[in-house]
C-alpha cells in the first residue's frame, strides 16, 4: 500500500494522511493508491501539512500499518533511543517494531 | 568573555523581529515551504524526523552561566527537557514547534545568543580550543581572533551564499584540540622567528563525502591582516567553488582540484589586490574585543596539592582534568558519555547544575567541546573535590575523558532527516560493552567516533577507530574504519572491509582492541601501534 506523511506545519509533529485528515499515529493511515501527489498538493496549500511525501508500506495482520523502510517506522514511532519520548512509552517492546 | 556592544544587540534583535514575521507569514500561508525554507535554516531551524530542530550557535564554544540557565529553560519551556551537544560546540533541540520558534531567538537573544551561522551556506560558527585562555601551552588566548572572524563573517553580504557551507577553527597551540585541519580553514596563530604574532593558513579540510586533511598554505599571516588574508580565501573559493554539484562544492574539492600551490597563488594575488582595499578591521576593534577576555582575578599563591585518597575522585581526576597555566587551577571536563548513555544529551536540571557550578567554582564560565563534553575552564583545585561530588550526584562524573566511552556519535537515524543509519544505539553498546568488561581501563586514550551517514558530522573518518552507518536495502550496516586522527597528526581512517550489523559491529570494536592489546609495545595508544603494525591484523582478526 502506499501512505501519505508530513509533518504538521506549526507543530512539525509526524503525521500520516488518514483518508480525511491527519493523524499522529501510523495505523490510522489510509491506502493513497495513485492519489499521493494531488492530496499532498491540496493538503500542502490548505497549509495542514509540510513537506508530504508518499510511502510504500504494508497492513500488518494485527491491522496495523508498517512503513517499509526504518527511516518512517522511526518517525511513525520516536527515537528508538528514547522510549519515553514515543508514541508508546508504556510498551517495552517497541523498538522490536522498528528493527 | 565577549559581551554584545549595542551594534551586535540591535543586530540580534532586528534578525529575531524578522524572523517572527517570516514565521507569521508562513503560518498566515503568505510564504510557501519553498520560499520559507531559506529563511528558517539562516536561523537555525531545520524539519528533522520527528519535529523541528533549533541549533543554537555557541561561538567558539564559550559560554557564561546565565546563557547556559537560558539554554536549560528552552529545554524545558519549549522541547522535551534536554538538549543534544553538537561537534560544532554547539547546541540543538529536537522537539521545536514552529510557532515556538521566534520566542526562542527572542529568549536568547536576552543573553546575548542566536542561532544565526548554525545552518545554510554561509561562514558557520568559528569553533575554537576549548581550553583556550587556560591552558599552559598556548601563545595567546585564540578566542578575539575568532569574535573577530565571527564579527567579519556574521551576515558579510559577499559570503551569505557560497557554493556550500564553510568552517573555519582558530588555536593556538602545538596541540590541536579543535580538528584544525579538518575545517574549511584551519588557523594556527603562531609567532615567527622574530617573535611576531602571527597565522598560519591551513586551507581545503574537511570530512563528509570526501575527506581531506587541510594543507598549510601560508605559514605566516601578519595577525593585523588576519581577516584580509581570510576574506582572500574566501574569494577565491566563491569565485571558483563548483555550484553545479554540491557534492564538489566545498572548498577542499577547489583546493585539490586546482593544486594547493596554485589555489595558494590564486590567494595571493587576490589579497594582494585587497591590501589596497584597506579592508582590515582597525586595531582599536581587535583590542576592544580582546579587552574581553582578560584573564580571570585568579588567586595567587595557591598551592597545587590535590587529596587523591579517594580512588573515583583520583580517576577522574587523571581522566578529566588538565593542566591549567595558574598554579593552584585546573581544568576540569565534565564528561557527557555516561556509560549506555546518550553522547552529547544534557537534561535541563543537568545544564541548570553545570550553570550553577560555572557559576561557584569556573568563573562563571563554560565551554562546549567538539567532542560533545562541558568544560569548567579555570577551577580552583581546592574546589575540586567538591565540585566533583556535585557532577558525581547528579550523573556527571563519569571518568572517561579520551576513552573507549567517550564516543562522539552524531544523532544519527533516530533524529537526523539525512542520516542513513542509528548511531546512538551503537554508541550505546559499545559504552555498555566495554564499561562492563572494564576492557576501556587497559586501552587508554582511544578515540571512537560514529556516524550515521556519509556527512560524517560524527567524525568517524578522525577517529582512532571510526563507524559509518550505512543503508544496505533498508537494512542498517556498519562500515568499521581505523587509523584516523583529528589532532596535531591528523590522518584518515580506512575502511577494514566489509561491513557489520548493529551487533556485529559492537563484537568488530572489541575484536580491533584485542589486536591492539595484543600487540602494543612501549605504553603505544591504539593509534600508535595501528600506525606500526599496519591493517593486516586487524583485517585477520576481523574477517580471517
Amino acid at each position: 500500500m502506499k501512505i501519505l506523511t508530513g509533518n504538521d506545519l506549526k507543530t512539525g509533529a509526524v503525521t500520516w494522511w488518514t483518508g480525511q485528515d491527519w493523524s499522529l499515529h501510523v495505523e490510522d493511515a489510509a491506502d493513497v493508491g495513485d492519489e499521493a501527489d494531488a492530496i499532498a498538493a491540496r493538503e500542502e496549500g490548505a497549509r495542514r501539512v509540510n513537506a508530504p511525501y508518499a510511502i510504500d508500506a504494508v497492513r500488518e495482520e494485527t491491522g496495523g500499518v508498517r512503513p517499509a523502510h526504518i527511516k518512517d517506522r522511526i518517525r511513525a514511532l520516536g527515537p528508538t533511543v528514547r522510549p519515553d519520548l514515543t508514541l508508546k512509552p508504556a510498551d517495552p517492546e517497541v523498538g522490536n517494531w522498528v528493527i | 568573555m565577549y559581551r554584545y556592544d549595542q551594534y551586535d544587540q540591535a543586530m540580534v534583535d532586528a534578525r529575531v523581529a524578522e524572523f517572527r514575521d517570516q514565521t507569521r507569514r508562513r503560518i498566515e500561508g503568505k510564504l510557501s515551504e519553498d520560499q520559507f525554507k531559506p529563511l528558517r535554516l539562516q536561523n537555525g531551524l531545520y524539519l528533522q524526523l520527528h519535529a523541528y530542530m533549533l541549533r543554537v550557535a555557541v561561538p567558539y564554544g564559550t559560554l557564561n552561566s546565565a546563557q547556559m540557565h537560558v539554554l536549560a529553560d528552552i529545554a524545558d519551556k519549549y522541547d522535551r527537557g534536554y538538549g543534544h551537544f553538537t561537534t560544532r560546540q554547539n547546541i540543538q533541540y529536537n522537539w521545536i514547534k514552529l510557532e515556538d520558534a521566534p520566542d526562542i531567538l527572542a529568549d536568547l537573544a536576552k543573553v546575548e545568543m542566536h542561532a544565526i551561522q548554525t545552518s545554510g551556506n554561509c561562514i558557520r560558527n568559528i569553533s575554537s580550543d576549548q581550553f583556550a585562555g587556560a591552558t599552559a601551552d598556548e601563545i595567546i588566548d585564540p578566542r578575539p581572533y575568532a569574535e573577530l572572524l565571527r564579527q567579519w563573517s556574521s551576515f558579510h553580504p559577499e559570503f551569505l551564499a557560497l557554493p556550500r557551507k564553510f568552517k573555519i577553527a582558530v588555536i593556538a597551540s602545538d596541540t590541536d584540540r579543535a580538528a584544525m585541519k579538518l575545517h574549511d580553514i584551519g588557523i594556527r596563530l603562531v609567532k615567527n622567528d622574530a617573535g611576531e604574532l602571527g597565522a598560519a593558513f591551513y586551507v581545503g579540510g574537511g570530512m563528509g563525502r570526501t575527506p581531506m586533511v587541510a594543507p598549510l598554505i601560508r605559514d605566516f599571516v601578519p595577525l593585523d591582516q588576519l581577516i584580509t588574508y581570510s576574506e582572500a580565501c574566501l574569494r577565491v573559493y566563491n569565485r571558483y567553488g563548483r555550484r553545479d554539484n554540491k557534492y564538489k562544492a566545498r572548498i577542499k574539492i577547489l583546493v585539490h582540484e586546482l593544486g594547493k600551490d596554485e589555489y595558494a597563488r590564486q590567494v595571493e594575488e587576490e589579497f594582494a589586490h585587497l591590501l589596497t582595499q584597506n579592508i582590515e578591521p582597525p586595531l582599536a576593534e581587535l583590542e576592544r574585543i580582546a579587552a574581553h577576555f582578560t584573564d580571570p582575578a585568579f588567586e595567587t599563591g595557591l598551592s597545587d596539592d590535590l587529596d587523591l585518597s579517594d580512588p573515583d575522585f583520583a580517576l577522574w581526576v587523571e581522566r578529566n582534568c588538565a593542566a591549567h597555566k595558574q598554579p593552584g587551577y585546573i581544568i576540569a571536563n565534565i564528561s557527557l558519555k555516561p556509560v549506555g548513555g546518550i553522547p552529547g544529551d544534557a537534561s535541563a536540571a543537568q545544564i541548570h547544575l553545570m550553570a550553577d557550578l560555572a557559576k561557584a567554582y569556573s568563573f562563571d564560565e563554560l565551554r562546549v567541546t567538539h567532542a560533545q563534553n562541558i568544560v569548567l575552564p579555570h577551577v580552583k583545585k581546592a574546589d575540586l573535590y567538591t565540585l566533583w561530588q556535585k557532577l558525581e550526584a547528579a550523573d556527571l562524573g563519569t571518568a572517561n575523558i579520551d576513552t573507549i566511552e567517550d564516543i562522539i556519535a552524531c544523532p544519527g537515524l533516530d533524529y537526523c532527516s539525512l542520516a542513513n543509519a542509528r548511531s546512538i544505539p551503537v554508541a550505546q553498546k559499545i559504552s555498555k560493552r566495554f564499561a562492563e568488561t572494564g576492557k576501556s581501563d587497559t586501552l587508554g586514550e582511544l578515540k571512537l567516533k560514529i556516524s550515521g551517514c556519509i556527512n560524517a558530522c560524527g567524525h568517524h573518518h578522525a577517529g582512532h577507530i571510526g563507524i559509518l552507518g550505512v543503508d544496505r536495502k533498508g537494512v542498517e550496516n556498519y562500515q568499521l574504519l581505523l587509523g584516523g586522527c583529528e589532532g596535531d597528526d591528523t590522518s584518515l581512517g580506512t575502511i577494514t572491509g566489509p561491513g557489520f550489523d548493529e551487533n556485529g559491529i559492537v563484537g568488530a570494536v572489541e575484536k580491533a582492541t584485542d589486536v591492539y592489546l595484543a600487540n602494543r609495545q612501549d605504553g603505544e595508544r591504539f593509534l600508535d601501534t595501528y600506525r606500526r603494525i599496519g591493517m593486516a591484523p586487524f583485517k585477520e582478526a576481523l574477517y580471517g
